[in-house]
């Protein structure tokens, strides 16, 4: 039981800071971005080579890669999302073509296999009865701040009013002052990052192998989806509740590793079936352009 | 005899060559038909058949998306329903292709009912989210009772079409010109007989509008998904035949958004643009996939092609030709061929002049150019 608290929350988080991610730039940009997790996954590979092939000490490779991802983010937003904006499912297919991209670059960089990345900090902890890995503590401690650092930032600062104005109404953002573009841009740089740190925590805890960005973006899209499209909030708490979900499944069920995907998107299909805009969801005016 | 002839001539030459698409089409059906007669390369009767079954597949994933607005991101669902069904009929009953082919149809559209509902109370995002979800929890049931469903293995061993790969190929490209053209009067909006085209698109571009005209969306969004979800059915009972095994790729994530590629890169809300998609995108990466270095390669270089194409031919590539070659007139938005300066029916000019002189003039020249 304690087992599955513990490996929830950790696994909670990670889909949480990704979530926000997704969230984030959606609601901002518009942008249905399915390469997320894809940077995520560059970033896993980055820290690897860095770590493994070039023996950098690790948390100098995180920052590199974190600050390498938003780059390859802002550079993905302004060469090929922003020529296209005004057509969404374009949008969405260049993103999926970009992941494939990424994928098959990375394929023929490094070959199909799986890779391992030895952790930060090595070694078990006994909580109530369970032993935790302190890698999988760090994750979700990391996560947790990341995730209040963010709520600082789009409640407090003038950054995050910008971001908050735009998500609402565009136009009138645009009217009122704020340069629009700037702060997409902006925005899509700090969910790149934020894909960036979610891949820097879990790359210890998974492998790492070209293949890893299909698994999360379906939860990431579907931790958004049952959250509420327009709220941050929604989809960090519709992240913890699949993270929750799936663990229990493999836990619980006796073919519980092979269905886990299946009960987590069945919960999602149950609670919009009740909730036809998410738990959270803000209703978006239909935009007439 | 002599009169025959002269009618099919006159049909032809009326319907047929007025429209440069159309043209384009005969032609491609054309091709399509007579490949066998000029080679029997048994592997590229493969890729012409696959991108035959590849074709119904994507053209029935636009009947939903493009004209009726609901994206689905789950079509692998109806193709795999179709090949789980019309596999496990033919191992366990023995049923001949003829039968199982629509049966496998019909429990596609079965399952697209089910899956459908939630449909009716969602909109947008949150739609394509639950269809996503849909193959994704079928093939977790599948791998979680395999004695059943053959978990990863899948069935293998149902029985062939036919005897030879080219009757194979015969009949599978009659299938798909008689699907295609189903599906193109279904949703087409410039036909006059059967209306629901246009209420197909009615829907699409603005639901409220269309409520208030007095449309009943609920029944013509149903109405998609049923015929979506049949042709894809169909067109997964033809791979459970041709390829004789059948295993949870079918219901795979990628498998869903190929059809989405293909359908987008050849034109959106079209039926020639998905077939058009699947016949240029699917053999490019076949081919590129014999070669070793090609085959490491291939994926990248669809994916950059498809980046580019959508950068620059957002609308796809067979709209963005047919966009060149084909144009309404202004007056009675009949179809020409774009190199003709008149309308063929209501004699108005296609294009208007621009100038900066005075009208005058220009009246007077056209005046004296009409009586041609």
């Amino acid at each position: 039981m304690a087992k599955i608290i513990v490996n929830g929350l950790v696994s909670g988080g990670v889909y949480a800071v990704l979530a926000v991610g997704f969230s984030l730039v959606f609601g901002v940009a518009r942008i249905l971005n399915m390469a997320h997790t894809a940077f995520y996954m560059i970033a896993a590979f980055f820290i690897f080579v860095c770590t493994v092939m070039s023996g950098f000490p690790l948390l100098l490779s995180v920052a590199l890669a974190i600050f390498l991802v938003s780059v390859v983010g802002i550079l993905c937003h302004k060469l090929f999302f922003d020529r296209i904006k005004e057509h969404t499912i374009p949008v969405m297919l260049v993103s999926v073509g970009l992941a494939i991209l990424f994928q098959e670059l990375l394929v023929m960089g490094f070959g199909g296999t799986y890779r391992a990345i030895p952790p930060l900090v090595a070694g078990f902890v006994e909580i109530a009865g369970v032993r935790v890995p302190w890698q999988h503590l760090l994750a979700l401690g990391t996560s947790i701040v990341i995730l209040i650092g963010l709520w600082l930032l789009l409640s407090k600062s003038r950054l995050g009013k910008a971001i908050r104005a735009v998500a609402n109404d565009r136009e009138i953002a645009n009217v009122m002052g704020i340069d629009v573009g700037w702060v997409c841009t902006i925005t899509v740089g700090i969910s790149a990052g934020l894909a960036a740190i979610a891949g820097a925590i879990v790359a210890p805890i998974v492998m790492v192998h070209p293949l890893m960005w299909m698994q999360p973006l379906v939860i990431t899209l579907a931790a958004v989806v049952l959250g509420g499209l327009g709220s941050i909030r929604g989809s960090v708490i519709g992240a913890f509740i699949l993270g929750f979900a799936e663990t229990a499944t493999v836990f619980l069920m006796p073919m519980g590793s092979f269905l886990k995907g299946a009960v987590a998107l069945g919960i999602m299909i149950v609670v919009l079936l009740l909730r036809p805009d998410g738990l959270f969801g803000v209703i978006f005016e239909e935009e007439r352009l | 005899m002599n009169e025959y002839f002269r009618w099919w001539y006159q049909w032809f030459r009326d319907t047929v060559l007025v429209i440069p698409g159309r043209v384009i089409a005969f032609i491609f059906f054309a091709f399509l038909f007579l490949v066998p007669l000029v080679t029997t390369h048994p592997t590229l009767l493969r890729i012409l058949i696959l991108a035959a079954i590849f074709a119904i597949y994507a053209a029935s994933w636009d009947v939903l998306a493009g004209f009726t607005g609901q994206l689905n991101l789950g079509h692998a669902l109806f193709f795999g329903v179709g090949a789980y069904t019309a596999g496990l009929l033919n191992l366990h009953f023995d049923l001949p292709p003829w039968v199982t082919i629509p049966l496998a149809g019909a429990c596609a559209v079965v399952v697209g009912m089910i899956a459908g509902m939630p449909a009716l109370r969602l909109r947008g995002f949150y739609l394509a989210l639950v269809t996503l979800a849909f193959p994704i929890i079928l093939t977790g049931v599948i791998f979680a009772f395999p004695d059943f469903s053959g978990g990863e293995l899948g069935l293998y061993g149902i029985s062939h079409l036919s005897d030879c790969r080219t009757s194979d190929y015969y009949i599978i490209v009659l299938i798909m010109v008689c699907s295609v053209v189903v599906m193109y009067k279904f949703t087409d909006a410039r036909s006059r007989s059967i209306r629901t085209g246009v209420m197909l698109h009615a829907v699409r571009e603005d639901e409220i509008a269309a409520r208030a005209s007095g449309v009943d969306t609920t029944r013509y969004k149903i109405l998609a998904f049923a015929v979506s979800g049949f042709f894809g059915g169909i067109a997964g009972g033809i791979y459970a035949h041709f390829m004789r095994v059948v295993g949870p790729s079918t219901l795979d994530i990628f498998f869903s958004f190929q059809a989405i590629i293909w359908t987008v890169f050849g034109g959106i809300a079209t039926i020639y643009g998905p077939v058009a998609g699947v016949y240029i995108l699917y053999p490019l990466t076949e081919l590129l996939g014999t070669d070793a270095f090609g085959q490491q390669i291939r994926f990248a270089v669809l994916a950059l092609l498809m980046i580019f194409i959508l950068l620059f031919m957002p609308d796809g590539i067979a709209v963005w030709i047919r966009d060149k070659i084909e144009v309404k007139c202004p007056r009675c938005k009949l179809v020409n061929v774009a190199t003709r300066q008149y309308c063929r029916a209501c004699r108005a000019p296609l294009y208007l002049e621009k100038t900066k002189s005075t009208g005058k003039k220009e009246e007077g020249e056209n005046e004296t150019e009409i009586h041609l």
